[in-house]
């Protein structure tokens, strides 16, 4: 069992672990520290005791075969329910449907952790979509998100409720949050999947994902420790279809949340202008060094604009200053996968294949037929981009009512 | 302030190809690099010592030959370079290479700030960095695009989110990622080139960094990976041809019949 033990004749009651303590989980009586019980076992007093008087001693899992797991004690799929201002995330509603297959493969129950402030009407919303339970933790305090918090309260409900399956959306959050938890809990994490599947036998989930910038996948199992954790990458899953006629369980755990934290996230700002954000697009409309001058890139806003798009751009021209970082599609930049992604005067180095090459249907409008990006193409328009934008804008436009 | 930074040997994925055959990456000939993102982590911990003072401790984990890529960060400014070798690190899934730069770090002792690449470009997993914070017990914050201010015991930064960007403070130490947008890293000098010959880069092993090894390596990785494959790429590809409006029209067809 780990263990935590202050060594009273080391302390001197100096009040430097009181500082250091992120949960605030160590008083001082008669000039002794005293570990109260909602200590994690974190180990920051440790590092800032001056007399090394505090002992932590943590168990290590180690299971080098798999009867040393007892995973039957470990039941359920879960799902963490990430939510920006009470609205959740889109991906969240993908993990559901991959979330309820499952689940039902496994004959065990679907639910989904919920963590907030004022997100109590989101909890019905989960049921529509799948969900057979919901965990919420509605609180002030979550009111942003918090690595520190949110990894604190969703580590103890996983060894409150022993899931066998943890899913979350590989969203900037996702795969800050996941490492955090899984390094907690010391248990596997396969990071950014495009699969999940049951190997009915052993129960395992067969997790699929891509590497090398997309140009090797992997499958990868977590044999001997529970529960399986991944980050699934979002525009992959598919949805169920709200059934408000599905009914579920909201429950509200007793959960200690903690308040001296050592991360305090202050200002959240927006400064997406578009209506969709690029991981989340079903339309990315990108450009790149083929538009000549930083003004043409306009081009691509207006088509986006007409096809309720999100733009993205090249490394070339973000490199030079035209658009923002955040548009960035490839290695260096962002990884998309929407249902169409137009390329405009984009050669399509293999940086840049890496990080869209997956979309559903790539359309390339480039002046070298034999640029890289026609290979990656099902649409090809051999042609200026500065004439071809246009056009189609003025298309668009007339058949889209824009 | 002291800073460590945490680098990562990758192939040029430029150069990444495929056997068909055995589906494995073909390693010979491929160049081995830091991993890009790092080289940011890098620049920005120099930025730190550059105003601040202290000194930037480069780390790594990896064969014996990652040394040549500590001497390159030497090379650009880094005042020592520590190395993690040892057979029993072979293998290891992200939360085995957190566990044992966790304990690398422990043997460094004193530091304020981690800073790692937001990713390396070959896992693309963007794991150690979190976990390597929580097996130490410090904060973090992942994809830092800015600094903004850095103090004895505290730092604010700027994070890149999904639709904009978020303000963390922290408490040092603490552990950041960052992405490329936070700067621009530099070119080596000649001074720096001149040092990075005769440095001596540490190498620990297992039992230097008193790592457990049932927590490394392939005995320490809860992951496994049981097959890898070449994914399919079917693309029937079909060049529109006409006048720019032909193209439109004919592409319009195509797109709308869709229903997206």
């Amino acid at each position: 069992m780990a263990s935590i033990k202050i060594i009273t004749e080391k302390c001197t009651g100096c009040k430097l672990c009181i500082r250091a303590c992120p949960y605030g989980a160590i008083e001082v009586e008669n000039r002794k520290a005293k570990i109260l019980d909602n200590c994690t076992l974190c180990g920051a007093c440790v590092e800032s005791c001056k007399f090394e008087a505090i002992l932590v001693e943590k168990d290590e899992i180690i299971n080098d075969n798999a009867k040393d797991l007892d995973s039957a004690r470990y039941s359920g799929v879960w799902v963490v329910g990430e939510q920006k201002n009470g609205i959740p995330a889109g991906v969240v509603f993908e993990l559901l449907g991959e979330g309820r297959k499952l689940a039902d493969k496994l004959e065990v129950k679907l639910s989904v952790v919920l963590l907030g402030n004022n997100i109590e009407d989101s909890a019905p919303t989960m049921i529509y979509h799948g969900a057979d339970t919901v965990y919420l933790v509605d609180d002030p305090s979550l009111e942003h998100y918090n690595d520190e918090v949110y990894a604190d309260i969703l580590s103890n409900l996983v060894m409150a409720y022993k899931p066998e399956i943890v899913l979350l959306g590989a969203t900037t959050y996702g795969r800050s949050l996941a490492p955090r938890v899984a390094s907690r809990l010391n248990i596997g994490l396969t990071a950014d999947c495009t699969g999940l599947e049951i190997d009915m036998k052993s129960r395992n989930l067969l997790q699929t994902r891509p590497a090398f910038g997309g140009n090797l996948m992997a499958t990868i199992i977590c044999p001997n420790r529970r529960p399986q954790m991944a980050t699934v990458r979002p525009k992959v899953m598919k949805p169920l279809e709200r059934d408000t006629s599905r009914k579920g369980e909201i429950i509200k755990p007793e959960i200690r949340i903690p308040g001296n934290t050592r991360v305090k996230v202050k200002d959240v700002i927006t400064t997406l202008t578009e209506a969709v954000s690029l991981t989340e697009a079903d339309i990315i409309i990108s450009g790149g060094r083929g538009l000549c001058d930083p003004k043409n890139f306009a081009l691509v806003e207006e088509l986006a604009r007409v096809l309720k798009g999100a733009v993205g751009a090249s490394r070339a021209v973000v490199d030079a200053g035209w658009i923002d970082y955040s548009h960035q599609v490839g290695q260096t930049g962002k990884t998309v996968r929407p249902k169409i992604y137009i390329a405009c005067g984009i050669s399509g180095a293999i940086q840049h294949l890496a990080g869209m090459s997956s979309s559903d249907i790539i359309i390339a409008i480039n002046k070298d037929p034999n640029a890289p990006i026609f290979k990656v193409a099902k649409y090809g328009i051999v042609g200026d981009v500065l004439e071809v934008l246009p056009a189609l804008i003025k298309e668009f436009k007339e058949r889209l009512g824009g | 302030m002291d800073v460590i930074v945490c680098i990562k040997q990758v192939p040029s994925t430029n150069e990444v190809r495929i056997n068909p055959e055995t589906n494995t990456i073909i390693r010979e000939g491929v160049e081995a690099i830091i991993n890009p993102f790092d080289m940011y982590a890098l620049e920005e911990g120099l930025r730190v010592r550059d105003r601040m003072g202290g000194k930037v401790t480069v780390l790594s984990m990896g064969i014996p030959s990652v040394a040549e890529l500590l001497r390159e960060a030497i090379s650009l400014g880094a005042d020592e370079a520590i190395l993690l070798s040892d057979k029993a690190f072979a293998g290891s899934d992200t939360l085995a290479t957190s566990y044992a730069l966790s304990m690398g770090i422990r043997k460094i002792g004193k530091y304020d700030l981690i800073i790692c690449g937001k990713q390396a470009t070959d896992g693309d997993t963007a794991q150690v960095g979190p976990s390597l914070a929580e097996k130490l017990g410090i904060p973090h914050t992942t994809y830092v695009r800015k600094i903004e201010a850095m103090e004895e015991g505290y730092i604010r930064c700027q994070r890149l989110t999904d639709d904009g960007y978020e303000v963390v403070e922290m408490i040092l130490p603490a552990l950041i990622t960052v992405v490329k947008e936070i700067n621009e890293p530099r070119l080596p000098s000649l001074k720096g080139m001149m040092r990075s010959k005769k440095a001596v880069i540490t190498t620990w092993n297992a039992e230097d960094i008193n790592a457990n090894k049932d927590l490394c390596g392939l005995k320490g990785s809860p992951t496994q990976v049981i097959k890898t494959f070449t994914p399919v790429h079917d693309i029937k590809s079909e060049i529109i041809e006409g006048t720019p409006a032909e193209q439109a029209k004919k592409l319009a067809d195509k797109l709308l019949s869709l229903k997206f």
